[in-house]
Formats: structure tokens, C-alpha cells, sequence
């Protein structure tokens, strides 16, 4: 099991301006405009991850979580979607500002992403050896011997069994965990900074997910990697995540450092989910269940969007949008890294 | 956070009845996928400027004695003196080789196309559908027989089948080129509806059916049928233009409907010769023909973006 | 009426397997009798004995030859008593969507018996089918396609109805499918309406609806709450609980998700490539597992307790699932079980109370097919 070796062809992991955070998203707009009319899917998103810290983004489907990892990557499809509003800054500089050139040389080698469905995101006909050695034709003008070379290594890397003889094996014939390995492997290729993962673990079963995460986990301490875990598993956040946002119909309603956030949620979306679902360590009588259904984007409720759903609503929720504000202590010390889009996060969190 | 669990107050039910109530009012307005199909279409300018034209054409040919005062089969329609003379105010069209007014003959024309195109698409619809389902639902070598058999069909090219059929039979009529088209076309609705009734067979709705004790009519009639509708009523409608345009083509080549019938293709056929003297005699039955095709697949087209929810 | 044909295995309280009850019927009146009799609670109520189910590969298009089988059901017996949930968990390919197939008679068993009471339900036809069919009913995981697109909310709901017409006279139908959807948590309002009209917890209302529809006695669940967001899921969990409750039911509850089938079963069986490697109660199950694979299956589940994370002791096995096509010798889980010795691969271990524990008054004493069972408590920490 070699570590490939740094050479000057790959980025080093850091240049120029080194202050602030690896990444920093800051009140991200995403829109989409359909038949039926404006979708807004994100709605003023803001957080940043560091070096070598993991950023769990949590929410349910059609919460915007997808589509603000699909911004930072540059692989919304535009039109449809549209980014009014917005900045993504990636080492200080606003990515959103650069040309697609710059983009592009940042995509893939700076910042990849690992989908949820591994089968799909690798040419089917094309083996997995030379799609894995791809990265290093293109990027860095290897030869086919020597990228084929770095191919091994990259499974090796990852833990597939037998590397060199499955090298020149096709997607198809490679099993679901041992795909989203090939799928690590691929993202990791160029030694990235920072790496999405948008649930890559969904689509496994539970002793392989247990393998995919533990080997994320481990490399992205070796690399001193930024992550960002897309994913609607508390179970997932809990194991891996440094810190958590929580989003809810496009916006952020909480963000804590993963121990606070489930000791005492500060948002009664983030309370309603720890609560209704079932635990593997305790029988519980029946389950909290948060009434209602998760918005329709196309009409958002009038202020809080939860609030249709919410045991604490009063008529504040119903017409002013809270701001994500910051949670103190009940003495006023502010509790750092955590915020919470809630009117009565004082109620929520202290009781 | 285990003891809060238990202690939570239970979800009241009322409220989130009501709760869903309030979300889905919205909803309310939308009716069922064909309501919403037919309302989709009715916006579209494409469907009312094909749809006014098919009307024209229909009514064309169900009363042409509205649109000319002529008619075509009787005595003395034709005056060989009026011979390929350009259009004039009383005859629009002007005269074919033959003398007679070509505006009477292409309003009567349209009759024999209609006729054509919608005889077989009934037919070919009616054979390819049924078969097709059969094939779909019972499976195994029946499937595998069927299949071979209308490969065999699908392999003979129109002109040949056409000839081939024409010598055997002979005819010359509506109904014989009806059904010429019918026997060679109707595998490839066959072949659409298998494909749609294997795909929704093993969909989950049918399993539940099956394990409610749902018999197999009511399997396929209720379950599979209608959920195959949508693309037959889509190739239904394209293949009425491509029909119409096959027989004029078979007319052309002089192996579809025969005189004394009238035929635009059998007019284009005749004019062609002349084209250069006299082009107002194939320019009216050529415009005339293209209009009904474009028409018809213009339907077509916008039927498939209304009905296929795939395209939505 | 009813004579015992097999003897009992020896064990706790509530076998796996009890002795079987064979109803003596002959005529189809008797037969359907039987099988509308009410069944009293705690009684087992479906008894499934070494059911198969093999798929034949083939090879050629006209003339096919057999080249092998998958065999997705291996040999599964359990039983399933009035009014309990029984979870049936295991990863993807063990079989247990199979199982719920062949239980519904959807898929034709290859061998074995599934008796309803006292009947063998793979040999029924015609109308005792029908009344097995009124009697036993199932949800689907899919809300999507497991509603016809086609059809109104009323007529799916109302369609058991038509095909079993002495349930409801023509004339109540209507006022029965509006009932039914209240009971779900529906607006009876929206009887019109078509299933793409709805979210997908809504759909599975829907689903669930149709499924009570003939008051039937027991519904296999197959993944019922998988394809749902985590706040709807759990919606669903509770309907379900209060619907056995109202109406007296039993459940097959087919999941991969430990968490949710702890949560709502009262007896947990764990199936690894068409097998049952271990079955017992919730608590022998979750608290003291003696097979390796359920220890590992159960450290292998992310717990929401960042605390948890250091503490715990996670069995990360190694491989995936063998083929069903192809399954190792002897014991099917040796390939990546760390226990595993030469006697796995050629003794096929028994579900039954491992040897050490038999005769024991222990949480540990239930049935474990393992030759080398021993009690191991992954899921708490420390």
C-alpha cells in the first residue's frame, strides 16, 4: 500500500492566500425556472469548512442540499438554474467570478465529488483502469504505461482486492461497494483539497456502507482533506461529521459541531428529526413524528418555512423569516460554530 | 434524548389530516393524467392550426359537395378542349391532361386519402395492439413465436409487399391499398405495445393487483392497457400522416388506388410529365397532399409532448 | 379438526417453529371456512416450512438449458403468531423480498409449505386462494409504481372491493373507501384524485389503505418506509403500529433498516443468502446476538450518538455478499466471518438453540445457525 508520492505536477495543497477557511459559500442563491415557475431551491446558503475538517450538510429531499454542492462544483446544468446571488470562495477567491477555464482546472483536481450512484457516474464501457488513469493522461501528461501504474496504485489505495488483476475489469463486473471505492479512488486521484460526497453510502448496503465510510474517514485524515457529506442519515453525521448545517427548503435553519447538535438542538426541525427516528439501542414507545409533509418549493410558506409544521409556531413564524442567528448559553457566552434560524432557539435549546 | 422520545406527545392525527388538507388544496385544480394531457394541448398553437386543418380536411371528406358544386363521376366533367388550361376565376386549380377541373378532382381526393389514411390506422392499431398485448402478457414461446412472424412482415419493404399483394389480388381501390398498408404496417404498433405492456407487467401496481386475486382480464384490461395507451394514441396519430403519404406514393408508382378513383398521388403521377408547361396541374394535388401529412404529423408531435409524461 | 403432525423443538417461550396444526379440510367450503375461522392472539397464525425458492438460469432462446439457479430462498421456516410483527432484516440479494413474494403467492414456491391456518396456501387454487388472498395482504416499498397512475385514489382503494364483492355491497363501496382513507390520515375529500397528485408518504397512505381494505389478518410489509423522507417515515412507522393495534393484525415486516424493524417488531429474524442465520426476540436479537454475522450487521449501523462513536466496538467485515448463484459450501457467511474454521465449510450449521446455550435460562439461549456461536452485545457501547 504506497501513498503516491507529491510531485510538482499536482497542486501543492495550499497557495497564495492562505487566511480563512478552505472553502467559504456566502449567501448562495440557486433558482430554477421551470414550467410551473420559479424554483427557488437554495436560499441564501452560508458555510465554510477547513482543511482536514468534515462539514455535514443534513436535510431531506428537496431541501437544496444537492443542489448547493452541484453550485460549488460548477455542474449545475444553467438554464435551468440560475445563481442571482452568491458567492463560493475557494481559497479566498470567488469561484463564481473566475472563467470557465479556471473552473475547470479546479474541478476535478482541487475539488472532486463522490456521487450516490457509482454504476452511473463510470463509463460503462470503458475499464476502470483507464478511466482511473484518465486523471493522469489529462491532467498531468502521463504516459498510458505510467498513468495505468498510478491506476493500480489508486485501488490498491482504496482497498481493492487484487488490484492489478481487475485493472483492466469493466465498471459492471466490479460489485456496489467495490464501485464507489473505484468512484473514492477516481476523487482522489489528484489529491484534492476538498472533496464532496453527496450520500455516498445511500445506495450500499449496511455492512459495506460501514467499509465505504471507514475508508473515507482514513484518507481524509491521511490527506488532510476538506469534506463535505451530503446526506440525510443521522446515524451516517453522527459516526463521521465534525460539524453540521441543517437545511430545510433551500436555507440553513442550524449549524453545530456534531456533539451540541445532538445533545441539544437549537432548531425544532433538528429536535423533530433526533426525534422521530427510531434508535438500535433503545425501544422506544412511538415515535415523534413531525406532522405535515416537507414544502413544496414552488410556495414556500410565508416566513418560517417550517412553521406549517412546528409545535412551538406563533404568528411571528408565519410572517417574518427568522435570520440565522447566533446560540448563547443562558448567560449570554456564545456557544462557537453554533447558529440557528429560529425565532424561539432560546425556548428550543434551554427549555 | 431516549426518555424524551417516550415522552414526546403523540402525533394528533386530526392535525395532520388537516395539515395535509391545507398542503394539498393547491393540488386540488389538477385532474387525472389525460385531463391534464388534453389541457396541455389546448394551449398549444401547433394542436389548433393542425387541429383546424384535419377539421377542414374531414369535412372535405365527409360532404365534398359543399366545397364544389362539380362532381367528379358525372357525365361531361371532363372536357378534353379544357386540356392542361392554367387557372382561371371560375376553375382555380385549372384543368389536367384530361380536361377536367383539378380543384373538383383534389376536393374529392382528399376523401380517398382520409379513407386510406384512417382505415388502416384503425387496422394496423386494432391487429398490432391486440397481438401486440397478447405477446406482452402471455410471454414464453408464444411471445417468441409472434415476434418472428411479424419480423418476417417488418422485413418486406412497402413497395414490394405492395406489388407482390397487388398481383395476387389486383384492386385499385381505397380498401385493397388499405389494406396492403394494413398487413405490412400493423408489427410495428405491435411492437410498441409489447415493449409498453413486458415493461408494465412487472411494475408494482400489477403485483398488488395480482395479490388482491385481481384474473387476468381484469389485469390487463384495468392495469396494463390503459397505462399503454399514451404512446399507441401518439404513433396512432403520426402514422395517419406517414399512411396518407404512402399511398400517395403507391398511387405514384402506379401500384395503389387506379383510375377511375381519384388519388392525389395518382394526379402528381399524371402532371408530372407536363411539369414544366403546365406545374399548376401537380403544384394543387403535391400542396394539397403535403398540407394533410404535415398537418396530421404536426398532431402528432404535439400529442407525444402532451401525452408522454417522459418528455415532460 | 386439527392433528399435530410435528414435534416441537425444545426452547424458550416462543418458538421459532411450533408444532404444526393441520386444518382438515377436503371440500372447498370446508377449506374456505378454515380459513376465514378467527385465530385467537399468540397463536401462530402462518407457519413457514423449509420454503425454496430457486430461479432457474437458462441459456439459449428457443431451446433452454438449465445452467444453475439462484437460489435468492434456501430453506426458510418460521412462524408468525396472531397479532405480533416479525422483522425480517438482511442486505440486498438474502432473499427476504423473495420471501415476501412467495408468502403472497406472487412467486410460486420451488419447495416447502407456507400453512395459513392449517393449510398449505402454495397448494390453494380458485376461490380458497381468493379467500387466502382477502386474508392476507401486502405493502409495497415503492409508493411510485405500486399505485396504477391510471387509476383515482377511490378506485385504487375501492378495487379490492370489485374483486371480492361479498366484502362490501355495491352501494357502501364508496362510504368504505372514504373510511378507509380517513383511517390512514387522508382527506376522504380526495377520493378523486390520482396517486401523482400526492407526496410520496401520502402514496404510501394509499398503499395502506388498499392493503386494509378486506380486513385482513396478516400484511407483509416489504420495506415499507425505505423510499420515504426520514419525517415521513416515521409517520408511516406510527400509522402502522396504531392500524395493528385497531385492527388485530399481524406483520411480516421485511426491512434492511435495524433501526426502524427493532422499533416496531416484537421478534426479529436475520436472513444472510436465503438462510435464517439467527432468529428471537427483539431483545435476544439486539442485546445478545450469538451469531457473527447479526454482530457485525448490527456494529455496522451508524447509531445518531456522536458520543457513541469512540466507545463502540464496530465489526467492519470484509467482501461483499457472495453471489446466490454460487454460495459457498457449508456455511454461507464463512467467507467473511472471522470465526470461520474448516468444520464451516463443511458442516452446514442448523437454526437451532446453539448447544451451549440449550437447557440455559439466558437471553442467549435462541435459535443461532453457527457452529460457534457466543453472546456478544454490539450495540451499546462499551
Amino acid at each position: 500500500m504506497t501513498i503516491i508520492d507529491q510531485t510538482d505536477a499536482v497542486p501543492a495543497p495550499r497557495d497564495g492566500e492562505d487566511t480563512g477557511p478552505l472553502l467559504d459559500v456566502r449567501d448562495l442563491h440557486v433558482e430554477f425556472h421551470t414550467r410551473e415557475g420559479v424554483v427557488r431551491a437554495v436560499n441564501g446558503v452560508n458555510y465554510s469548512v477547513n482543511s482536514g475538517e468534515t462539514l455535514a450538510v443534513l436535510g431531506e429531499s428537496g431541501s437544496g442540499k444537492s443542489v448547493t454542492a452541484q453550485a460549488i462544483m460548477g455542474i449545475l446544468d444553467m438554464p435551468p438554474a440560475s445563481i442571482p446571488q452568491g458567492e463560493i470562495r475557494f481559497h479566498g477567491r470567488d469561484m463564481l467570478a473566475m472563467s470557465e477555464e479556471e473552473r475547470r482546472k479546479i474541478r476535478g483536481a482541487r475539488i472532486a465529488m463522490i456521487f450516490q450512484d457509482a454504476l452511473s457516474s463510470l463509463n460503462p464501457v470503458l475499464s476502470v483502469g483507464f478511466q482511473l488513469g484518465e486523471m493522469f493522461r489529462v491532467h498531468q501528461g502521463m504516459s498510458r504505461k505510467d498513468a495505468k501504474a498510478k491506476a493500480v496504485e489508486l485501488m490498491d489505495r482504496v482497498k481493492i482486492p487484487a488490484a492489478a488483476a481487475r485493472v483492466n475489469d469493466y465498471p459492471h463486473q466490479f460489485s456496489g461497494g467495490m464501485r464507489q471505492r473505484i468512484m473514492i479512488a477516481m476523487a482522489l486521484a489528484l489529491e484534492p483539497d476538498l472533496i464532496i460526497a453527496d450520500e455516498p453510502t445511500t445506495a450500499l448496503d449496511v455492512t459495506v456502507q460501514a467499509q465505504v465510510m471507514d475508508l473515507l474517514a482514513e484518507l481524509q485524515r491521511e490527506y488532510r482533506m476538506g469534506l463535505i457529506l451530503i446526506t440525510h442519515d443521522l446515524g451516517v453525521v453522527a459516526d463521521v461529521a465534525d460539524k453540521i448545517a441543517v437545511m430545510y427548503a433551500g436555507r440553513i435553519v442550524e449549524t453545530a459541531p456534531v456533539h451540541e447538535l445532538y445533545k441539544r438542538p437549537a432548531h425544532p426541525y433538528t429536535r423533530g428529526l433526533l426525534d422521530s427516528i427510531p434508535r438500535l439501542d433503545q425501544k422506544g414507545q412511538e415515535l415523534y413524528a413531525i406532522r405535515g409533509l416537507p414544502p413544496n418549493l414552488l410556495k414556500v410558506p410565508r416566513g418560517c418555512a417550517f412553521n406549517p409544521r412546528c409545535d412551538r409556531a406563533q404568528d411571528v413564524c408565519r410572517t417574518d423569516v427568522p435570520p440565522l442567528v447566533q446560540v448563547t448559553e443562558q448567560d449570554g457566552t456564545a456557544l462557537p460554530g453554533r447558529a440557528s434560524a429560529c425565532h424561539f432557539w432560546k425556548e428550543t435549546i434551554h427549555g | 434524548m431516549s426518555e424524551k422520545t417516550i415522552e414526546r406527545p403523540t402525533t394528533d392525527e386530526a392535525a395532520l389530516a388537516k395539515e395535509i388538507e391545507a398542503d394539498e388544496k393547491a393540488a386540488a385544480r389538477q385532474a387525472s393524467l389525460l385531463k391534464d394531457g388534453w389541457a396541455d394541448l389546448r394551449k398549444r398553437p401547433m394542436f389548433i392550426v393542425s387541429g383546424l386543418v384535419i377539421l377542414l380536411l374531414l369535412a372535405l371528406a365527409v360532404v365534398p359537395g359543399l366545397f364544389t358544386a362539380r362532381s367528379p363521376f358525372s357525365d361531361g366533367f371532363c372536357q378534353l378542349q379544357n386540356s392542361m388550361t392554367p387557372p382561371t376565376s371560375g376553375h382555380l386549380f385549372g384543368y389536367d391532361v384530361q380536361g377536367c377541373d383539378i380543384y373538383t378532382r383534389t376536393v374529392y381526393g382528399a376523401r380517398n386519402s382520409i379513407i386510406v389514411g384512417v382505415v388502416t390506422t384503425i387496422a394496423t392499431t386494432l391487429i398490432g395492439g391486440l397481438v401486440g398485448m397478447l405477446a406482452g402478457l402471455i410471454g414464453g414461446w408464444i411471445d417468441a413465436v409472434l415476434s418472428r412472424v411479424t419480423e418476417v412482415f417488418s422485413a418486406l419493404p412497402l413497395l414490394v409487399g405492395g406489388l407482390l399483394i397487388m398481383s395476387i389480388w389486383g384492386g385499385g381501390d381505397v380498401w385493397s391499398v388499405s389494406l396492403i398498408m394494413a398487413v405490412l404496417g400493423w408489427p410495428q404498433v405491435f411492437r410498441i405495445m409489447r415493449g409498453e405492456v413486458i415493461s408494465n407487467k412487472y411494475n408494482d401496481y400489477v403485483a398488488a393487483a395480482r395479490a388482491l386475486g385481481a384474473g387476468p382480464g381484469r389485469i390487463a384490461f384495468r392495469h396494463i392497457l390503459p397505462n399503454t395507451l399514451a404512446p399507441v394514441i401518439v404513433i396512432t396519430t403520426m402514422n395517419l400522416g406517414v399512411y396518407i403519404a404512402a399511398e400517395a406514393a403507391l398511387s405514384y408508382l402506379g401500384i395503389g388506388i387506379q383510375y377511375p378513383n381519384i388519388s392525389w398521388g395518382l394526379m402528381i403521377s399524371d402532371a408530372q410529365d407536363r411539369f414544366l408547361t403546365s406545374p399548376h396541374a401537380l403544384l394543387f394535388p403535391a400542396g394539397a397532399l403535403s398540407i394533410t401529412v404535415l398537418a396530421f404529423i404536426m398532431l402528432g408531435d404535439v400529442v407525444r409532448d402532451a401525452f408522454d409524461p417522459k418528455m415532460r | 379438526m386439527a392433528d399435530t403432525t410435528e414435534a416441537t423443538e425444545p426452547g424458550d417461550a416462543t418458538p421459532n417453529v411450533s408444532p404444526l396444526e393441520v386444518a382438515d379440510a377436503h371440500s372447498v367450503e370446508e377449506k374456505v371456512a378454515a380459513l376465514d375461522a378467527p385465530v385467537e392472539r399468540g397463536e401462530p397464525i402462518l407457519q413457514v416450512r423449509n420454503l425454496v425458492k430457486h430461479f432457474p438460469l437458462t441459456q439459449g432462446i428457443i431451446v433452454k438449458r438449465h445452467v444453475g439457479a439462484v437460489k435468492a430462498v434456501d430453506g426458510v421456516s418460521f412462524d408468525l403468531y396472531q397479532g405480533e410483527t416479525l422483522g425480517i432484516v438482511g442486505e440486498s440479494g438474502c432473499g427476504k423480498s423473495t420471501v415476501a413474494k412467495v408468502l403472497m403467492n406472487l412467486e410460486k414456491a420451488t419447495a416447502g409449505e407456507v400453512f395459513y391456518k392449517g393449510q398449505d396456501i402454495t397448494k390453494l387454487s380458485g376461490r380458497a386462494l381468493k379467500a387466502v388472498r382477502r386474508n392476507i395482504q401486502m405493502i409495497f416499498q415503492d409508493p411510485y409504481t405500486s399505485l396504477n397512475p391510471r387509476m383515482t385514489v377511490g378506485d385504487i382503494i375501492g378495487e379490492p372491493f370489485d374483486i371480492h364483492p361479498e366484502v362490501a355491497p355495491k352501494g357502501d363501496r364508496r362510504q368504505r373507501v372514504r373510511e378507509l382513507l380517513d383511517v390512514v390520515g387522508l382527506n376522504p375529500e380526495y377520493i378523486n384524485r390520482y396517486p401523482h397528485q400526492f407526496s410520496g408518504g401520502q402514496r404510501q397512505r394509499i398503499g395502506i389503505a388498499r392493503g386494509l381494505a378486506l380486513n385482513p389478518e396478516v400484511i407483509i410489509c416489504d420495506e415499507p418506509v425505505s423510499a420515504l423522507d426520514v419525517s415521513v417515515q416515521a409517520q408511516v412507522i406510527n400509522l402502522m403500529e396504531r392500524l395493528q393495534d385497531e385492527f388485530n393484525l399481524s406483520y411480516v415486516f421485511i426491512a434492511h433498516d435495524l433501526s426502524i424493524v427493532r422499533h416496531i417488531s416484537d421478534r426479529v429474524g436475520v436472513m444472510y443468502l436465503g438462510r435464517i442465520a439467527e432468529i428471537g426476540s427483539d431483545e435476544q436479537i439486539y442485546e445478545h446476538p450469538t451469531h457473527p454475522y447479526t454482530q457485525a450487521l448490527l456494529s455496522a449501523v451508524p447509531v445518531p450518538d456522536p458520543d457513541a462513536r469512540e466507545g463502540r466496538e464496530r465489526i467492519i467485515l470484509t467482501g461483499d455478499v457472495p453471489s446466490p448463484a454460487n454460495p459457498p459450501s457449508g456455511c454461507s457467511f464463512r467467507t467473511r466471518c472471522w470465526k470461520a474454521q474448516d468444520k464451516c465449510a463443511e458442516e452446514t450449521p442448523l437454526l437451532a438453540v446453539p448447544e451451549r446455550f440449550k437447557g440455559l435460562d439466558t437471553p442467549a439461549a435462541h435459535e443461532s445457525a453457527c457452529h460457534f456461536a457466543e453472546e456478544k452485545d454490539v450495540v451499546h457501547a462499551g
